[in-house]
């Protein structure tokens, strides 16, 4: 059996994205919560009517959730491994348990509050361990530092350049300018981006996603159900969660073949993902990527067949990722770059605008969207989203 | 900043803990001899070390002396301090160096004692070992 366009995506809620501490007093959970409730709501369902959870990057709390929002029953709950690879692979998890029928209503909600440890900082608060031992002493601290080996690579072998990354960062800017989600308003130029400080050479700040504060909620049930729901129902064609060995704990072994190392990782899940929906990468018309990092929307592009490896720079430099008269508008809202960072579930969001045919740059004529998960270590995922 | 010095990234940053499978790594560091494990079944390297070979299964491991000889795959330079820290040690260079003695797996590392501005991938190094006053002894690499 396969879970291909079994299920739906009925609604989606969303906190504000805050800059990084500006959520407080706000408690993690509350941020859930709301979205929760927001989600639940624009679906034209009750918190009541949820029974099942899916998670990824260590996920929340259930019963805490079930007990402050009266939630009676649960039929599921789950968390995918590893972090934001996992996004994408949240919704893929929730799926598989509607249309199994183990669970009817299941929400899958992503949430970060960074007060107390910045992303930026993030793999300075893994406890020692013997495996770690072999990346920590060489002082990368944050996944800026781990994403920044893989570009030099990148660039040294297919010539990839920092005004490749420049053009990413640009039009994820001018994607977010008028959006009233995107944290960022200001316009970005050239000029600006070279006059940036190098943070982790060859990556400097711009290349960098925000760190932001907040909580995005999507609510799954089946696609039969969907129909007599409130919203446009957004049909999950495929979902995917997995990965292939050769990039296996990637960053954090830095041991992969260089056929994998020049990769983000997902190429096997977009093989998959392709075959599970039936469809190419010529399909797909517009493409929510996992954004941490510049170098990688590049990479995804390459992996997801938009351009051919070691194309990518050339591609984005054509112009092909823009809203405005691009053949593939990437990261529609803004992205996680300008518009703001909740580990993968605002292109989760976005994908579904853009199938609603409600998204504040909305593309004309869509009939399917792909949002990707964070590359990072496996598993990886993605979705791709249609009417 | 370029033409700075590459450093040691400060000792703070890392603390070792070590099991069965990578203890002989760091206990051949102190005694500066750089080695990875090799399969003793299949003749394979691999990294970091793990309880098994992934390409026969077997858990007999060898540890080589190697040549301390090495090439840089990949750098980044390192020139902001994103946690207290590392203020004290900037510009530092992670880096993945391999092993021609190894082949098939990859260090990661420092460059140190070297002008940023002069690293390259491509570029041979050798080992230089870094003793830490936790008696903790990392191998970094210059030219
Ligand atoms: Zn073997």
């Amino acid at each position: 059996m396969s879970i291909a366009r079994k299920t739906a995506l009925v609604g989606v809620g969303s906190t504000p994205y805050y800059k990084r501490g500006k959520s407080l007093p706000q408690t993690m959970n509350e941020l859930v919560c709301k979205a929760i409730l927001a989600a639940v709501d624009d679906a034209g369902l009750l918190v009541g009517d949820i029974d099942g959870f899916a998670y990824y990057s260590g996920g929340f709390d259930t019963p805490y959730l079930m007990e402050t929002l009266g939630i009676p029953e649960l039929r599921f709950s789950a968390t995918v491994t590893a972090t934001g690879g996992g996004s994408a692979g949240a919704v893929q998890m929730a799926a598989m348990a509607v249309a199994s029928g183990v669970a009817k209503t299941v929400v899958v909600v992503g949430g970060n509050q960074q007060a107390a440890l910045r992303f930026g900082a993030f793999t300075s608060g893994y406890a020692p361990s013997a495996e770690g031992a072999f990346f920590a002493a060489s002082g990368l601290v944050g996944p800026g530092h781990m994403f920044a080996l893989l570009a030099r690579r990148h660039m040294h072998v297919y010539g990839t350049k920092r005004e490749h990354f420049a053009e990413i960062a640009m039009a994820m800017r001018a994607h977010a300018i008028g959006n009233p989600n995107a944290v960022m308003q200001k316009p970005l130029t050239l000029d600006d981006y070279f006059a940036a400080p190098l943070i982790a050479d060859p990556l400097c700040l711009y290349d960098f996603c925000l760190e932001t504060d907040g909580a995005i909620a999507v609510v799954v049930t089946s696609a039969a159900r969907a129909r007599d729901l409130k919203q446009v129902p957004v049909v999950i064609h495929a979902a995917m969660q997995g990965g292939e060995r050769g990039w296996g704990r990637s960053l954090y072994w830095m041991n992969m073949p260089e056929e994998h190392f020049l990769t983000s990782g997902h190429r096997f899940v977009a093989r998959e993902l392709y075959r599970m929906a039936g469809l190419t990468p010529a399909d797909i018309d517009t493409a929510q990527l996992y954004d941490h990092f510049t170098p990688m929307v590049i990479a995804q592009l390459e992996d997801y067949g938009f351009c051919r490896p070691g194309e990518g720079g050339e591609y984005v430099a054509s112009g092909a990722i823009r809203y405005e008269g691009g053949s593939l508008p990437v990261n529609t809202d803004g992205g996680q770059l300008s518009c703001g960072y909740i580990w993968g579930m605002t292109h989760i969001r976005e994908a579904m605008e853009q199938i609603r045919g409600t998204a504040f740059r909305q593309v004309q004529n869509v009939n399917f969207a792909l949002a990707t998960g964070g590359p990072s270590n496996l598993p990886l995922s993605a979705v791709i989203l249609g009417k | 900043m370029t033409s700075d010095t590459a450093k040691v990234p400060a000792e703070e940053i890392f603390e070792l803990i070590t099991d069965q499978w990578t203890g002989p790594y760091w206990d051949a560091a102190r005694r500066h001899v750089l080695t990875v494990p090799k399969c003793a079944s299949c003749g394979k390297f691999r990294m970091p070390p793990t309880p098994f070979c992934p390409h026969c299964l077997s858990q007999e491991i060898e540890w080589p002396e190697l040549s301390g000889g090495g090439t840089i795959y990949s750098y980044t330079v390192v020139t902001r301090a994103i946690i207290p820290q590392m203020e004290t040690t900037l510009p530092y260079v992670p880096a993945l160096v391999e092993l021609p003695d190894a082949p098939g797996v990859r260090l990661v590392t420092n460059i140190v004692d070297v002008p940023v501005s002069e690293i390259k991938v491509g570029q041979a190094v050798k080992v230089r070992w870094h003793d830490r006053r936790d008696g903790v002894t990392v191998p970094c690499f210059t030219f």
